[in-house]
């Protein structure tokens, strides 16, 4: 075999499969109240039904149907009229039936859409294969050499969604993981905590050529439990994908799992081992009629979605990537609105809490949609925006303020006033700070003079040291300006 | 004639009258269990404390005024239907020690009414037979004569019915289990409409087929029962919210105007002679009292059994996954988890319910589906509409309800396929999810009860029950009683 010289070029090719548990009152064939399976004591929230015992029978929840429509036009698919429910077999543990109802040949949604907002300010549709309703499975947990079984979650509505295999890198998953994950938060079906299960998002991750059109072998990864990892485990799996067709060896069709710890995906079973599930309709269940009436009337009590929310935040004058940002966590969107209410100007709020706050938070390891959890209120960022404004303090005075708000609380006056960073009217000051500076820099200064006007930057971070924050920085800059224009007028 | 002989109507006359007391009579039923249930072997659980103290408290009401309709009347419960705090088995080892922690609605109907639980009665496991013999635990043995079979698979049922150890009883139909019996041990039995009784609580079998009937020792009581039971249960999405009639109110002595319709296919090869006779006397009795007579044609009838055996045991194949041992019954620790699964299900099934596993799993296969299971659903659709056509034509079907009366313990367990043509009158009844009432008609040669199908479309249950009636009030086959 000859080497080929490789100078082929590779695009991924995503499509995610998700699982979004429905927040009802009730499980989606009992009774049984859905709860936090993460805290709630295991097995209390079971029954007969739920439990798989000999004789039950499933009776379907008609709000979870409601909020399956909800999502289902928010994505903006066709709503089948006749559901047929189906039995989906297999044997395990945490599943007590030995099947899953589920649908298979009749999903309730297919054929929708999304849009997605990408960081460089484009944009992408992502096709909605379909969306079908089913069951959750109790939760295995393996403890030693044993296994213990929560039946809690067990018969918990689930929305199953399936993209169109339109993604194609980690970025655009994570887009569509973000925008999915605030439609659902928007819509109050489902909280979007990834790290609880109530949210799962697994890729199907192939590879070809760029300008190809096939579908080469694809890998799907599991245990992904933030929309960050799908980002990154997405773009490992291409990466491999490509390593593996570049040295003539082939992508063998696998389940991968993702080890967070080690950032990379192991392999948990391979497609010879996979089940046949033998579909057959539900025959406990009857064809369940969703009439045009019934959906046209969700559909006209739908809240406000991401996409319109952020038109409405582009019309008062945030970028579209900013907005975008802004809506894709519902609580920050809900923040961002407060602080627009306090009286803060919308696109000095986007920034600071894009620029700042975020990144006080992720250093903080708290992710976006925790915003609630942390100490700046969203008036308290609204005043801080306003005493800028005012001139009472400068920009950064304004961060070592947050930098104290985020740490400690409180309000951000109280914090000005304690860290002594009101900005001074004193225009002696600032000339006498400026003429230190420029005694101490002799040689920056001539270099002005000579026409190397960047030294002026550096001339006045100087100046703003010697304020220690309290200087205002248009003052600085205008008593700076004059100085210098009369040093080179002089020599 | 003692009280255990007493139909449900003439028992609860009595109770009304205060002639005998609900503890009186469930203790006559329990010292004849005593007497003749060795030989019969019909129930699975004898429940006597609780059928005492079932009694007495019905006796208490009756005492304070009250009056349900079968308060202080002893019946007998298919080992298929759930009863809270009382061992339920479905004939099947798998499930032996299990204690449902609910009871099935059809029965809890039952208690509503006032009526005493005397026991649990055999069955195939799972419900999965035609002479009671696939049985987890033991076989049940023909009242009428103790080397035959009952059939089944409520053959406990029957059984106990014909050897007044019970009043009445339920059994379930899912192909022909309350019918068949019903006939070869010479009672009535009745399979309602799809969706007439709640499953809840019933150890689905095939959920698309399967139906709680109603057997007992005249039309009139099986009515009764049924009236009790039937009507929605917000617990079964298939159960239909359709108003019950009073059916006992709608039975007349006579069939003026009422046409009853013979299938030519159902008087076929390898019937048995005494069959085919009785059942067509029976017919010109119709005729005698009435009724006008047509033939009519169903022609898919052959159709029935493949399409029976391939549907059923596909439902059957995914009912039965959650018998695992992990959550209740029995469980054989393996080496590791899949070994468990594997012991329990090996070793807790019998041979008939693995046969319909397989047949269940094999035609849901990737690659079989469509030629098997679906074109079986095809094949069901046209057997429905054999049905629907007839109807347009007739008010009831007559048939035999089986080729041939009892046969003897033993003779058929080596050949399935011939167990299986049993239920050839009776499956597609059920394919069609209309009604039938079985109702003795005569004798064969050994002197083992025939039995007289009548069938109603979909919700006629009042057709079929007022022609079994009327047949009933003029001959006097359902009079006689095995002698033990």
């Amino acid at each position: 075999m000859t080497a080929k010289t490789t100078t082929t070029a590779y695009e991924g090719v995503i499509g995610l499969e998700i699982h979004a548990e429905l927040e009802t009152e009730s499980k989606m064939f009992c009774g049984c109240a859905v709860v936090d399976s993460t805290t709630a004591a295991p097995n209390t929230y079971v029954c007969p039904i739920c439990l798989g015992f000999p004789g039950v029978l499933p009776v379907i929840n008609k709000r979870a149907v409601e909020f399956a429509i909800k999502v289902g036009l928010a994505l903006n698919c066709e709503i089948a009229t006749v559901n047929v429910f189906a039995r989906k077999s297999y044997f395990y543990p945490d599943l007590p039936k030995g099947y899953q109802i589920s649908q298979y040949e009749l999903p309730l949604c297919k054929n929708g859409w999304t849009e997605i907002d990408l960081p460089d300010g484009s944009t992408k549709r992502i096709g909605i294969r379909r969306a079908h309703l089913e069951e959750d499975t109790g939760k295995s947990i393996h403890v030693g050499g044993s296994s213990l079984i929560d039946f809690n979650r067990s018969g918990v509505p689930l929305l199953e969604i399936v993209t169109e295999p339109d993604i194609r890198n980690g970025i655009e998953a994570e887009a569509f993981g973000r925008k999915l994950r605030a439609i659902l938060q928007y819509l109050g079906v489902n909280s979007g905590d990834m790290s609880k299960g109530v949210l799962r998002m697994e890729p199907n991750i192939s590879v070809r050529p760029v300008g190809s059109t096939e579908f080469r072998t694809r890998t799907e990864v599991k245990n992904l439990n933030s929309i960050r990892s799908v980002q990154r485990a997405s773009d490992y799996e291409i990466e491999r994908h490509i390593k593996v067709w570049e040295s003539g060896g082939e992508v063998v069709q696998a389940t991968m799992g993702w080890d967070e710890a080690r950032q990379q995906t192991v392999l948990q079973r391979t497609k010879e081992s996979a089940h046949d599930y033998r579909y057959f309709p539900e025959p406990d269940l009857p064809i369940l009629n969703t009439s045009r009436e019934w959906v046209e009337a969700i559909r006209a009590h739908l809240p406000e979605l991401p996409d319109t929310k952020r038109d409405r935040l582009m019309k008062a004058g945030l970028s579209r990537y900013d907005a975008s940002v802004l809506v894709a966590d519902r609580p920050v969107a809900d923040y961002f609105e407060r602080v627009m209410q306090a009286g803060a100007d919308p696109k000095k709020g986007a920034n600071w809490i894009i620029n700042e706050l975020f990144a006080r938070m992720n250093k903080a390891a708290l992710s976006a949609e925790r915003v609630n959890e942390q100490k700046v209120s969203p008036e308290a960022l609204a005043g801080l925006i306003k005493l800028v404004d005012a001139g009472t303090i400068n920009n950064n005075a304004a961060k070592k303020v947050l930098d104290a708000v985020f740490a400690e609380g409180g309000e951000p006056s109280a914090w000005v006033a304690k860290l002594g960073l009101e900005q001074t009217q004193d225009t002696s000051a600032v000339e006498a700070a400026v003429e230190k500076v420029l005694g101490a820099n002799p040689g920056e200064t001539d270099r002005f003079c000579a026409g190397e006007e960047k030294v002026f930057k550096f001339l006045i971070g100087q100046v703003m040291r010697e304020g220690r924050g309290k200087f205002p920085a248009e003052l600085a800059n205008d008593v700076l300006t004059a100085k210098l224009n009369a040093r080179c007028g002089k020599s | 004639m003692t009280l255990t002989d007493w139909t449900i109507s003439e028992t609860l006359a009595r109770l009304r009258s205060r002639e005998i007391s609900a503890v009186e009579l469930t203790q006559a039923y329990l010292d004849r269990i005593s007497a003749v249930e060795p030989k019969v072997n019909a129930f699975l659980t004898v429940t006597g404390e609780q059928a005492l103290q079932q009694a007495k408290a019905a006796d208490s009401l009756r005492a304070q005024g009250e009056d349900r309709p079968l308060l202080g009347v002893p019946l007998g419960i298919k080992d298929v239907l759930c009863t809270e705090g009382v061992s339920t088995t479905a004939g099947s080892k798998i499930l032996k020690g299990f204690v449902p922690p609910f009871t099935a609605t059809s029965v809890q109907r039952l208690f509503g009414a006032g009526a005493v639980m005397l026991g649990k009665m055999n069955t195939d496991e799972f419900a999965m037979g035609s002479s009671t013999e696939n049985s987890g635990y033991h076989v049940t043995h023909n009242p009428w004569d103790l080397k035959r079979i009952p059939g089944g698979s409520s053959g406990g049922s029957a059984a106990a019915v014909a050897a007044r150890m019970v009043a009445g009883a339920l059994g379930t139909d899912t192909g022909g289990s309350v019918r068949q019996p019903a006939a070869m041990c010479g009672i009535v039995g009745i399979k309602p409409s799809y969706g007439r009784v709640s499953r809840y609580g019933l150890i689905a079998f095939a959920s698309s087929l399967d139906q709680v009937g109603a057997m007992a020792r005249s039309v009139e009581d099986a009515a009764l029962i049924l009236e009790v039971m039937a009507g929605h249960d917000p617990l079964d999405s298939t159960s239909m919210n359709v108003p019950v009639p009073n059916y006992r109110a709608g039975m007349r002595s006579d069939l003026k105007g009422v046409r009853v319709g013979v299938p030519k296919e159902y008087f076929i090869e390898g019937i048995e002679a005494e069959v085919e006779a009785s059942v067509r006397a029976a017919i010109e009795h119709l005729k005698a009292l009435g009724a006008e007579i047509r033939e009519v044609s169903l022609p898919h009838t052959a159709y029935g059994i493949p399409i029976y055996y391939l549907i059923a045991p596909a439902e059957a194949s995914a009912n039965l996954a959650r018998f695992e041992g992990v959550r209740y019954g029995a469980r054989i620790e393996g080496a590791d988890m899949w070994e468990s699964y594997k012991t329990t299900r090996g070793r807790g099934f019998g041979p008939e319910v693995k046969r319909r596993i397989m047949l269940g799993t094999y035609a849901l296969s990737a690659g079989y589906y469509d030629a098997y299971y679906l074109k079986a659903q095809k094949g069901r659709t046209l057997i429905r509409q054999d049905f629907e056509k007839a109807f347009a034509e007739v008010d009831v079907i007559a048939t035999p309800t089986t080729p041939r009366a009892a046969f003897l313990i033993g003779e058929k367990v080596d050949d399935p396929l011939q167990m299986y043509l049993e239920d050839v009158f009776t499956i597609t009844v059920n394919l069609a999810g209309i009604c039938g009432i079985s109702l003795p008609c005569g004798k064969d040669v050994n002197q083992m009860p025939i039995g007289l199908q009548l069938l109603g479309p979909a919700f006629g249950e009042e057709k079929i029950l007022h022609a079994a009636h009327a047949y009933e009030q003029s001959t006097d086959w359902h009079k006689r009683a095995p002698s033990l």
